[in-house]
């Protein structure tokens, strides 16, 4: 191997992603362009048009298109790329699980984007967490640096034999997906050896051994054992992500945690954050524990398959817990990253009071100001849980009504409405 | 290649193959679907002047050709659709209500074929 050499670049983390599907020089990619995604592909068009790839660039109707041509060309047993956001993820919804259920190593990059309506172009996790129990593995970038090494990654963990899982390598909508960022960019030699050559065992336009993909599994036959098939595939995927994560660590120099912890050697207030506002949370740590205050945070790389056993690690020491979510999930107890994280540690045996907080939604501002509001709150949240009045979510950044919240930022938990 | 897949009621997740797929091309002459069909399409060999439209446009490769002729109809895969029927040009195929042509016992030997393969097929 020749001399790694990585070249720091001023790049949003759109034309990393670019960079990254530049370098695993994919057979196929169909797409259809959204914003924020549209970088990702005009980028990678680019790159097409300079012959710097081999890749046959399908430009489609649609998303579910996008979609069908990917499970069209990954059975085939092409490496196969694509690049969606929002509306385009949603419309790809069904065909995503016939993606995973044919267990096709597709790899799919996810710029974070709200879901009409009202129509919002900007970031947050509506789209990504829709598609949450598709079967597909799902990383979260905190910044381009992340969604760069994720995505490498990716192919890594996507077509290996005891995965053979598609992923979804998510950045937030124009946070990290447009601003400009630091990053640094592997050479393309190392990268080459690192991702390696995707070898598939079928391909469905071999006519010497012909195999038919997406058959009808008969009543009470195939189906349920199919699923539990992908099940264990996705708990395989932990042990492939963690190797492969050491591996690109060794070459990079930079680690890959399913679960990336701040103070949390002391913290006994916490934030559990995912994507682009893990930075601000930690900013805001950084400055109270430079008063002293043990406050942490706790930020999840990657969401499926749920790291449960690193997360409760990570939080069994703490005594109050704020759970942000970037989604609603409108009549539900809490967002996804909440449900799964109190249920970790139900199943772990760990008691800890938590409230739901939703937040950035359409991508609103997350400020300091409303991470300093959360750790004040927090203070107050052992207290309040004893009383057993922490049922439902609280909106922090949403100008709120006098007759359900103390402040302009925050409309605290709906114990009252629950009891009707 | 033929495809063992003796005993696959009792395979397990880890012996299924991967994403479900069946290890061999063309298995749909296995399934037989003739037991689907309401109408049945009845060809006039007289009328027929072998321009093999229902061919090209049957969805089930029901319509058979032989030597570039039409050679009727595989009465065991034809779920009974009518697409030929309503291609046809000069009326050579047409419609019939299934179970009328069953009581009549038209065909009868084609029947007791096929229904003698469904059965072997259901004792599987």
């Amino acid at each position: 191997m020749a001399e790694k050499k990585q070249t720091v670049m001023a790049a949003s983390g759109d034309q990393m992603v670019a960079e990254a599907f530049r370098q695993a020089n994919p057979d196929v990619l169909p797409v259809y362009p959204i914003t924020p995604q549209t970088i990702i592909v005009e980028e990678f068009d680019k790159f097409v048009a300079d012959g710097k790839v081999h890749t046959e660039f399908v430009p489609v109707e649609s998303e579910h298109s996008a979609m069908a041509a990917a499970i069209g060309a990954s059975a085939a047993g092409a490496r196969t790329v694509t690049a969606t956001a929002s509306q385009g993820l949603a419309y790809m919804w069904e065909e995503l699980y016939v993606a995973a259920g044919m267990r096709l190593p597709i790899v799919m990059a996810n710029a974070n984007r709200a879901l009409s309506a009202p129509i919002n172009i900007h970031g947050d996790h509506s789209d990504i967490m829709g598609c949450r129990d598709t079967g597909w593995i799902m990383l979260f970038a905190e910044n381009a640096q992340e969604a760069y090494d994720d995505t490498l990654i990716s192919f890594r963990v996507a077509e290996h034999p005891d995965v053979m899982l598609p992923v979804a390598t998510t950045l937030d909508g124009f946070i990290t997906s447009h601003a400009l960022d630091r990053a640094e960019l592997m050479d393309d030699e190392t990268v080459a050896e690192f991702v390696g050559q995707y070898k598939p065992a079928h391909s469905l336009l071999d006519t010497e051994d012909p195999v038919s993909y997406g058959m009808f599994a008969n009543l009470g036959n195939f189906y349920m054992e199919t699923k539990l098939g992908q099940r264990k595939a996705m708990e395989n995927s932990f042990k492939v992500l963690r190797e492969a994560g050491a591996e690109w660590e060794k070459l990079s120099g930079r680690p890959f945690e399913f679960v990336k912890t701040y103070g949390m050697e002391d913290a006994e207030r916490v934030i559990v954050v995912m994507g682009s506002s893990i930075g601000n949370a930690r900013a805001v740590a950084r400055e109270l524990r430079a008063n002293g205050e043990k406050v942490g945070v706790v930020g999840l790389r990657v969401f499926r398959p749920f790291p449960a056993y690193d997360l409760v690690a990570a939080l069994k020491g703490a005594k109050a817990i704020a759970i942000m979510d970037r989604c609603e999930t409108i009549g539900g107890q809490g967002g996804p990253l909440w449900s799964e994280t109190v249920a970790a540690m139900a199943t772990a045996g760990v008691s800890i009071p938590t409230r739901n907080y939703i937040y950035g939604l359409g991508g609103a501002d997350v400020t300091l100001e409303i991470l300093y509001q959360i750790y004040e709150d927090l203070k107050e949240l052992p207290a309040a849980a004893e009383k057993g009045d922490v049922i439902g979510v609280t909106y922090v950044g949403a100008r709120t009504s006098a007759k359900d919240s103390q402040s302009n930022l925050v409309a605290n938990s709906q114990t009252a409405a629950h009891k009707g | 290649m033929a495809w063992d897949i003796e005993g696959n009621e009792k395979w397990t997740y880890e012996e299924i193959p991967l994403g479900a797929m069946t290890l061999e091309g063309g298995t749909g002459t296995k399934h037989l679907t003739g037991d689907w069909r309401v109408k049945r399409p009845v060809w006039d060999s007289e009328k027929c002047i072998h321009c093999l439209q229902c061919w090209m446009y049957c969805p089930d490769n029901s319509c058979k050709a032989k030597d570039e002729k039409m050679d009727g109809i595989d009465y065991e895969h034809c779920k009974g659709c009518g697409v030929c029927a309503q291609v046809c040009p000069v009326n050579a195929l047409t419609m019939h209500v299934e179970k009328d042509i069953r009581a009549k016992g038209d065909e009868k030997e084609l029947h007791e074929h096929a229904e003698k393969v469904l059965k072997e097929e259901e004792g599987k």
